[in-house]
């Protein structure tokens, strides 16, 4: 029997892959998008285990909002993105470094 | 029924309108050459909008759409000192922009949205709303950070903010589903009662530590303050300035809001984790300030410590502490309007200049805008008998009577180390070397203006601070219950 602890592990285990894709990633900005979609689709799975489990629907609308806002961001990175690669000819992670931050 | 919530969110629906309507009224007609007229007409509806809520002041709580969207005091405080700082910060910009070619009719449609955004999220009365208001706000700031599309340090602004703005959401949203499935609803007013009921258990104690972190981002607090001076020297400077202004407002006012009408029976559990970070945030702030010539660098550090000032009064977990704050924000605000016109106005040959060397005899040149900016630094570091030093006169005793005497004893540490960096660029522009590359005089008199008024409050607002004193106080007595 699969129980809502088994989904809840699912989620934690992606998020945290998210986590580190963000932070251990030195390549390529594409890979930071997609960790970031990974976080952004861990926490959707959490939203619809709880909202299955407990009967209320709340949760699932909240997914609705999160995919659509999730991808709006996608969007606004991409264009970033291309408007970076145009002025520095490289989206290598190490090359974001015109500013120490 | 919908009828009066609609009522509520009448302020909202106006700007959004108005965002669509320029936003296709101006790709149908003239496009850049409307972008002059869209900022008056943006700032003019920006400041009319706040009158009208100011005006409406004693209409008490309006809850709409089953306890989605709140409408009482303490949103309508801080929607008013996010409108007024928003417009002065677009009238500001306009100068600067058209003379760098960077003035685009998106610019305000995209100032207009976040500035909705910031509205929902202070009036979110579950986290749902606070979601939305939350990513509304960010993505239209992701864009303005990157709004010039031709320069690498703003690209690379913009890219830097998306991304750890993207994780903070990340972790912001983590929480609010575990918060979801430990307490059963994503209403604040379901999740008080679940808080109140009994010890707060495992699940949602991770989901307020994910919450909080996730905000912490957003008003740049340490450990999660990383993307703030990148993002405000890449940024353009007016784009700067709005970041340092309204936002932090909204946020610092999203956080008050979630842990107080969400998290109000666990003052315990989160008043630790807000007092680590308010003390972090501000001797990092202060020590990290020192090593940077850059002013924008600069205002990025100095931010951060003023974030945890006004984090201090959260973390009292008391009314006084959410009035504190409130009045701490309302004065960084206005300090902070002044001081970039100051900063906007520094050119060398039409060029913006950031190095702080350059103010070198500044005194001579502009006896006037140099004194101005004197009261300003002074007021910023907190130095009495400035208004500034009222602000964290408040937030210290707020702390004092909640029982963190440490935090205000380290609050003042850090506030005397802070003042350093501040005098130095007073000791720059009144005793530093004479030099042929110093800035140009003049500049805009909107700039001016805005310049000296900053300061003219800072210096007659000790008499009664405007009476923010009262309102806040009014705002904060909703709020914490």
């Amino acid at each position: 029997m699969i129980g809502l602890e088994h989904y809840l592990t699912v989620a934690a285990t992606l998020f945290v892959i998210g986590i580190f894709g963000l932070f251990l990633n030195r390549k390529n900005v594409i890979i930071l998008l997609m960790s970031i979609e990974l976080m952004l689709l861990a926490v959707n799975i959490n939203f619809v285990a709880f909202s299955s489990f407990m009967n209320d629907l709340v949760g699932q609308v909240f997914t609705l909002f999160v995919l659509t806002v999730a991808a709006a961001e996608a969007a606004i990175g991409l264009a970033i993105l291309v408007c970076f690669f145009r002025n520095r000819g490289t989206i290598a992670v190490e090359d974001i470094n015109v500013m120490k931050g | 029924m919908i009828q009066a919530d609609l009522n509520v969110i009448l302020p909202e629906i106006l700007l959004s309108v108005f965002a669509m309507l320029a936003l296709v009224g101006a790709v149908y007609t003239e496009k850049d050459k409307l972008a002059p007229m869209l900022v008056w007409a943006t700032s003019g509806l920006f400041i009319a909008l706040a009158i009208w809520i100011g005006a409406s002041g004693q209409g008490g709580t309006h809850v709409a759409f089953n306890g989605l969207y709140v409408d009482d005091a303490f949103s309508r405080f801080s929607k008013v000192v996010i409108l007024l700082s928003a417009a002065a910060i677009l009238l500001m910009s306009q100068d600067y922009m058209t003379r760098r070619g960077l003035l685009r009719f998106e610019y305000p449609v995209l100032v207009t949205l976040s500035v909705v955004g910031m509205m929902m999220m202070v009036s979110a009365g579950d986290l749902m709303s606070l979601y939305m208001g939350l990513e509304l706000q960010s993505l239209a700031l992701y864009v303005v950070a990157s709004l010039r599309r031709d320069s690498v340090k703003s690209t690379e602004a913009g890219l830097k903010y998306f991304v750890l703005g993207a994780l903070s959401s990340g972790l912001l949203l983590y929480g609010a589903s575990l918060t979801y499935g430990f307490a059963g609803t994503t209403l604040f007013s379901g999740i008080i009662q679940t808080v109140k009921a009994g010890e707060l258990s495992v699940g949602l104690l991770f989901g307020l530590v994910f919450l909080i972190s996730g905000l912490a981002f957003k008003v740049s607090a340490v450990p999660f303050h990383m993307w703030t001076p990148d993002v405000y020297e890449g940024a353009p400077t007016p784009v700067t300035a709005f970041f340092a202004t309204a936002p932090k407002v909204a946020a610092m006012g999203l956080f008050a809001r979630m842990l107080h009408d969400a998290f109000g029976g666990a003052v315990g559990e989160w008043g630790q984790v807000v007092a680590l970070i308010s003390v972090l945030s501000m001797f990092l702030g202060a020590f990290a300030a020192i090593g940077q010539r850059n002013i924008k660098r600069l205002m990025a550090y100095s931010s951060i410590a003023h974030m945890g000032f006004a984090l201090m009064g959260l973390a009292a977990g008391t009314e006084l502490g959410v009035q504190a704050m409130l009045i701490y924000m309302t004065i960084y605000v206005t300090m902070n309007v002044g001081t970039f016109a100051f900063i906007l106005s520094m050119e060398r040959d039409g060029q913006p200049v950031t190095d702080i060397a350059s103010l070198n005899m500044y005194s001579k040149k502009e006896p006037g805008r140099a004194l101005a900016m004197l009261v300003l630094l002074f007021s910023l570091a907190g130095v009495p008998p400035l208004v500034g030093f009222f602000g964290k006169l408040y937030v210290l005793r707020a702390a004092y009577d909640a029982g963190f005497a440490w935090l205000a004893v380290a609050g003042v540490v850090a506030s005397v180390i802070g003042a350093f960096y501040y005098l130095r660029i007073v000791f720059y522009m009144y005793f530093g070397d004479e030099t042929d590359e110093g800035l140009d005089s003049g500049g805009s008199p909107m700039l001016w203006g805005f310049l000296m008024a900053s300061a003219f409050v800072m210096v007659a607002g000790v008499v009664n601070l405007f009476g923010i004193e009262g309102a806040a106080a009014a705002a904060a007595a909703t709020l914490v219950n």
